[in-house]
């Protein structure tokens, strides 16, 4: 590089710097600038409870949900009933997601399947879950049972649709490269046809644990002795408001470490995608 | 003849649509001896595709006879290797793997000439790459070596270096006839570039379109490696210019 362009390149730069601030995206800092606005929130609000702006019958400040929170984990309830319902959401999830994928492979490969089946599946997944679960329930009784139908009636779609898509869209141009290198039926589907349904099987695996998680909600709240949503319940019942915000906080947050973990299992397994990073 | 490894006689191939029928070749004879690199040029729409297509086994809807080692074929398979315009690799594979494709790259034989075939494209540093990390030039001959493995009788390239910038199309043009001269592979190689098809082949295919059928077949008897700015180079280079001149003439008469 010549003088002239190296002072004008140094000249742009420090111009640069002292005219804007510029955000840096390190490993380190993405985590506080994520929380920023959370942090924000949680301060106004415990000012606005603090000042007796607001009842904490309606709204209970930060501190006093962290107190019920750690009483509730103290006297060991948070645990039990927390125990329940990730059981019964994987249940629910495995029994619902894995008939999603059966049906999806059966009439992602096979048009005469596809005929048969899927009209009704398109059928049977307008029907609204929240709609179907008084049936659900007068069927299963109030037991276990239907609470887990409820569940795996909404992961079912999801892993459906997205396995049968990823299936039809596999690019024709590889399928004729496989017929030239005379794949047989077995290596065509399993070097060929899965690997490039992968990532949209992925994606249904991540809205079917989302699903199972918020059929949770309903499947609890339409009556439980126990879970997560049975506390809401009760929280709602007795007025203890702290209960209710307890119960939406864990399955906030539960809900974001399952779709944390299938996110990483994305990147992991398909770290050959070559598509817009952001 | 009984050392042609392709030949065709009076081949003839219609593209049906809804309402009307259009020939895309028309009494197509050719015979190609073992061991040849035959280049197909001739404008867009002549049918250099279609043909290769036919000899793949990929389009077996043909009238006329096509003979491959005096055999018919009844699809498309391993003995014809293809090179698409594009690389198509499996992008999940990295490049040894994608070479392997449905063979298991942990049996030795497999792994002994994945590797002799990585060293012959030039590959060598690169096995475990993946394609999105490849240039076109490169994903190319990994394209190559993919369908090497599998010893074709004949290799059918479909303008395989058409989407390569000119340099790259220059180094792909010398790998290739280095595997060529090493491994005495048939070729059958489609192009719309005449220097390509005259620094490359024995004999140059000239295809005129509507219906495509053979213009001229132009012999090149000249030494390996070409100097694309030699006399004798260029000398064969303005026969096949003339040739499309003859077609163009032809084509703008009706």
């Amino acid at each position: 590089m010549s003088e002239q362009v190296k002072t004008q390149v140094n000249s742009l730069e420090i111009g640069r710097n002292r005219t804007k601030f510029r955000w840096k995206f390190t490993k380190g800092n993405d985590f506080v600038i994520g929380a920023a606005i959370p942090i924000i929130i949680l301060a106004i609000w415990q000012i606005v409870g603090q000042l007796n702006i607001v009842s904490p019958i309606f709204l209970p400040t930060p501190t006093a949900i962290l107190q019920t929170f750690g009483d509730l984990i103290a006297s060991n309830e948070l645990g039990v009933h927390l125990g329940v319902s990730i059981r019964r959401a994987l249940i629910g999830f495995l029994v619902g997601g894995s008939l999603g994928l059966l049906f999806g492979l059966l009439t992602g490969f096979s048009y005469k399947a596809q005929y048969v089946l899927d009209p009704t599946v398109q059928l049977l997944r307008m029907m609204p879950g929240l709609a179907l679960a008084p049936l659900i329930i007068l069927w299963f009784g109030f037991g276990e049972v239907s609470k887990i139908v409820i569940i795996a009636e909404g992961a079912f779609y999801p892993l459906y649709l997205n396995t049968f898509m990823g299936i039809r869209n596999v690019d024709n141009k590889l399928i004729e490269v496989s017929k030239v290198l005379e794949f047989n039926r077995a290596k065509t589907i399993f070097n060929l046809i899965l690997p490039s349904a992968l990532p949209n099987i992925l994606l249904g695996l991540r809205l079917s644990l989302a699903i199972s998680w918020l059929g949770l909600v309903v499947a609890e709240l339409l009556g439980s002795t126990a879970g997560i949503g049975f506390l809401i319940n009760l929280g709602k019942q007795n007025s203890v408001t702290e209960y209710i915000f307890v119960g939406i906080i864990i399955f906030a947050v539960f809900g974001k470490l399952v779709d944390s973990f299938v996110r990483i299992l994305e990147r992991k397994l398909l770290s050959w995608r070559d598509s817009y990073q952001g | 003849m009984s050392n042609s490894i392709v030949s065709i006689n009076q081949l003839s191939k219609t593209f049906h649509t809804n309402k009307d029928q259009v020939q895309a070749l028309r009494n197509i004879n050719l015979d190609i001896q073992e061991g040849e690199f035959i280049t197909v040029i001739g404008p867009s729409g002549c049918g250099k595709s279609t043909l290769l297509k036919i000899i793949a086994g990929l389009d077996l809807d043909y009238q006329g006879e096509f003979l491959l080692e005096g055999k018919n074929v009844k699809g498309p398979g391993i003995d014809k290797g293809y090179i698409f315009q594009e690389p198509r690799l499996f992008p999940w594979l990295n490049v040894e793997r994608n070479i392997a494709a449905d063979l298991n790259i942990r049996d030795p034989k497999v792994r002994e000439k994945v590797d002799e075939l990585i060293n012959l494209v030039k590959l060598t540093g690169f096995e475990k790459s993946y394609p999105r990390e490849l240039s076109g030039g490169m994903a190319q001959r990994v394209a190559i070596a993919r369908a090497l493995l599998r010893n074709p009788k004949v290799l059918l390239l479909d303008e395989p270096f058409g989407a390569l910038d000119a340099f790259t199309r220059a180094h792909m043009q010398e790998v290739l006839l280095d595997i060529w001269k090493k491994n005495k592979t048939t070729m059958i190689f489609v192009t719309h570039d005449i220097d390509e098809a005259v620094f490359l082949g024995n004999r140059i295919v000239i295809l005129k379109p509507r219906p495509g059928s053979i213009q001229d077949i132009v012999p090149v008897v000249l030494p390996i490696p070409r100097k694309k700015t030699s006399e004798s180079f260029q000398e064969i280079r303005l026969q096949v210019v003339n040739e499309f001149e003859k077609i163009e003439a032809l084509q703008s008469a009706f």
